[in-house]
């Protein structure tokens, strides 16, 4: 499919090499993990706690603008954290091994209207096992967009600027309805279907609770300053979804990033499977803070080999990882945080028109590096 | 409104307002151990008994309902980062002013648990525990004659009930290897020469293993004695044996830790509890493909270990990762990913 692929050079032993290297790098971690990396997320969940407390302590006041200031910027933060940090990970079974009953994949549930049940399945499940498979990985442009040259061309995808950024602002619920297969089941036969009604009540619950506490309660609870505190808590929101699809476009959608055809992934080695998550996600570069914001999902790439290990392990992973990539002379796609998102934008605006030659791709830097 | 109807609505917005979490989550932070938390104790002193034995000293949440001298209490701990639940007699008397307890842990080898509490726990450090339990207790009328036999770390249930109760005659066989592996030595000797006790060592780096036929020699009028035994099976099973030999097996009461070993293996019989489907399993061939076959509806998703659809309660065996070769052991709340498990011995799948 790929006009040239970028890991034709590798035979397939060198491959299934590849794979027992990364298996090494895993059981080490593994090994290694213990108390210091419990100490961790209880930290970050006690620091995330504390932090919305006091932001939402702080919008009481609000209509007092420094209150409003603090109190938003804190409570956006806390909601990162929730999101990225702790929730994504701990979702992903990140901390199970802990054996503590509440920090653990199975009870944990988040900030965010999709139920955790049902972004375990749609992300851990789906999206990580088909990591970029067209037609089987639907964040592959979330159902809605094209973002890749060989999936087909639809009159619709003009607007596709504009959903992703209304998409972008309402995130939680672009996530929610994706979860459910909205798309999908709105037909008469989806709506009957009494497991995608289940689910959808199980989300209608979500929501309205989590609407109950942001918009609702929590404002009544400010009494003078009901208006500023529902402003504040409806600005974190945007800010937390306006980061999170930020952060996450940047995981698959960077020009670099290589997508795959069903076929290819039929009898999938273990070596194979590695490959292709190695060259279906892109990282993002920065400081510490900055992959601490984005739940380490800076280190996509890590992450998707490695989606069980506990994410303050990345930064370590990736030093290897990265060695790795250029021993079997693969690119690693990474760069600043706007530069990634500006190259996934640049993608969503550039594939909203049809190819410009059918079936061949507008050079991408994979390319590149292959005549280099 | 009735002021409980008061405090259960304003427990109801409270909720609302903590959603997703909870409010305890919150609380949690400030007062673990309040009232109406998940019961919790705090770990206030640790005091070494022997080499290998320690006391520690613990502060109940307030949920703690107290205890019967005798009775043990299962303790959650984080070794490693790990929870590990592990049952321990507590050794203090039950009214204790300061509304303290202890238990008293001997490390054995390759313990991970008890070597951790020995020799790493600190003051300050927060436990998980369940509310006291088990029926080595004594009963309501206190028996006139008394003996207590005892091995190692046996004696712990029973300095419960020594500190608790003023016995009338009371009589203790204790076996340790060397004198220095008392527990408890000084304090023994010192109700020995207060006379509330009469007490006989065995030390078996010298005297070799108890043998159960010198109870006669020792303690002429056993067979007089409402008996509690504590120590190694193989000594509760010469006990329970010489007991109903002799025809009074209604005075025994006997105490056994670490009830099962685990063996481990290369497959096994594997047991679905919920479906009530037992199969045999091979060491290589992944629980829930094993599960699928036998019928049992198993949670499933990526079935090759990232996505955690597949996590089961483990009840009781034991198995085997196998990506890692590693043995995960039943314990209460270990799950498992079916998907890249095998049996490694019998095991109990809660499905
Ligand atoms: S089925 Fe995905 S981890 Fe077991």
């Amino acid at each position: 499919m790929t006009a040239i692929d970028p890991t034709a050079h590798l035979t397939a032993t060198q491959i299934e090499e590849l794979g027992r290297e990364l298996d090494a790098i895993r059981d080490e971690v593994i090994a290694g993990r213990g108390e210091k990396d419990a100490a961790y997320i209880r930290k970050v969940i006690a620091a995330q706690r504390k932090l919305e407390l006091v932001s939402r302590g702080v919008l009481l006041f609000s209509s007092f603008p420094p209150a409003w200031l603090l109190g938003t910027a804190g409570l956006s933060v806390a909601k990162i954290m929730d999101n990225m940090e702790i929730g994504h990970n701990v979702l992903h079974g990140q901390w199970d091994w802990m054996r503590d009953p509440k920090i653990h994949s199975t009870t944990w549930e988040w900030d965010h209207v999709s139920p955790s049940d049902q972004w375990k399945h749609s992300h851990n499940e789906l999206h990580h096992t088909y990591t970029n498979v067209i037609g089987k990985d639907n964040d592959l442009g979330y159902g809605i967009m094209r973002v890749d040259e060989d999936q087909k061309w639809h009159p619709l995808h003009l607007g596709q600027p504009l959903w992703n950024f209304i998409n972008a602002c309402f995130f939680e619920y672009g996530i929610a309805a994706y979860d459910l297969e909205l798309g999908k089941n709105l037909n008469k036969r989806g709506r009957k279907n009494p497991e995608f009604r289940a689910r959808a009540k199980a989300v209608g619950r979500k929501i309205r609770k989590q609407v109950l506490k942001d918009y609702v309660i929590h404002p009544l609870l400010s009494g003078p300053s009901f208006l500023p505190t529902l402003g504040a808590t409806f600005t974190a929101n945007l800010v937390r979804n306006i980061w999170s699809h930020s952060v996450i476009m940047c995981g698959h959608f960077p020009e670099g990033v290589q997508v795959f055809e069903r076929r290819s992934i039929k009898g999938e080695t273990r070596g194979q499977w590695y490959l292709r998550q190695m060259m279906g996600s892109a990282n993002i570069s920065g400081s510490k803070a900055m992959h601490f914001m984005t739940g380490n999902l800076s280190h996509q790439i890590e992450h998707h080999l490695f989606p069980d290990l506990p994410s303050n392990r990345y930064a370590e992973v990736a030093v290897k990882v990265r060695a790795l990539f250029e021993k079997y002379e693969l690119e690693y796609v990474t760069g600043p945080l706007p530069k990634q998102v500006f190259s996934a934008w640049r993608k969503v605006f550039r594939l909203s028109l049809p190819n410009k030659k059918p079936g061949v791709r507008t050079p991408d830097r994979a390319r590149e590096l292959v005549a280099a | 409104m009735t002021s409980t109807a008061l405090r259960s609505r304003a427990w109801k917005l409270l909720e609302m307002v903590t959603t997703p979490l909870l409010p305890s989550d919150y609380l949690d932070l400030v007062s673990p151990l309040r009232a109406g938390a998940d019961l919790r104790g705090r770990i206030e002193a640790v005091h070494p008994e022997t080499d290998d034995a320690a006391t520690l000293v613990i502060r109940p949440g307030r949920g703690w309902r107290g205890h019967t001298a005798g009775q043990y209490v299962r303790i959650g701990v984080d070794v490693d980062g790990v929870r590990l639940w592990r049952a321990y007699s507590l050794t203090s008397p039950t009214d204790r002013r300061d509304g303290r307890v202890t238990i008293t842990v001997k490390a054995i080898p390759d313990g991970k648990v008890s070597n951790h509490l020995v020799r790493s726990a600190r003051p300050g450090t927060l436990i998980q525990l369940d509310q006291p339990t088990g029926d080595f207790v004594l009963p309501r009328a206190k028996p006139a004659k008394v003996l207590y036999l005892t091995a190692g770390s046996g004696i712990t249930p029973v300095m419960g009930m020594l500190r608790d109760t003023e016995f009338d005659d009371v009589v203790m066989v204790h076996c340790a290897p060397r004198p220095q592996d008392v527990i408890f030595r000084d304090e023994l000797h010192a109700r020995a020469g207060d006379e509330k006790l009469r007490l006989t060592e065995v030390h078996t780096d010298t005297d070799g293993m108890l043998d159960i036929a010198r109870l006669d020699a020792l303690v002429p009028d056993w067979t007089e004695r409402e008996t509690w035994a504590c120590g190694p099976a193989g000594l509760l099973d010469a006990a329970e044996k010489h007991w109903s030999d002799h025809g009074v097996p209604e005075r025994l009461h006997t105490e056994r830790f670490r009830p099962s070993v685990v063996v481990t293996g290369d497959g096994g019989e594997v047991t679905f509890s919920a479906t009530g489907k037992t199969v045999d399993a091979d060491g290589a061939t992944p629980l829930l493909d094993v599960g699928e076959e036998a019928g049992v509806l198993m949670p499933s998703g990526c079935r090759m270990g990232i996505c955690f659809g597949c996590v089961t309660p483990l009840k009781t065996g034991a198995v085997r990762d196998l990506r890692t070769g590693e043995i995960t052991e039943a314990e209460p709340g270990v799950l498992i990913q079916t998907c890249v498990s095998a049996a490694a011995g019998p095991c109990d799948i809660e499905r």
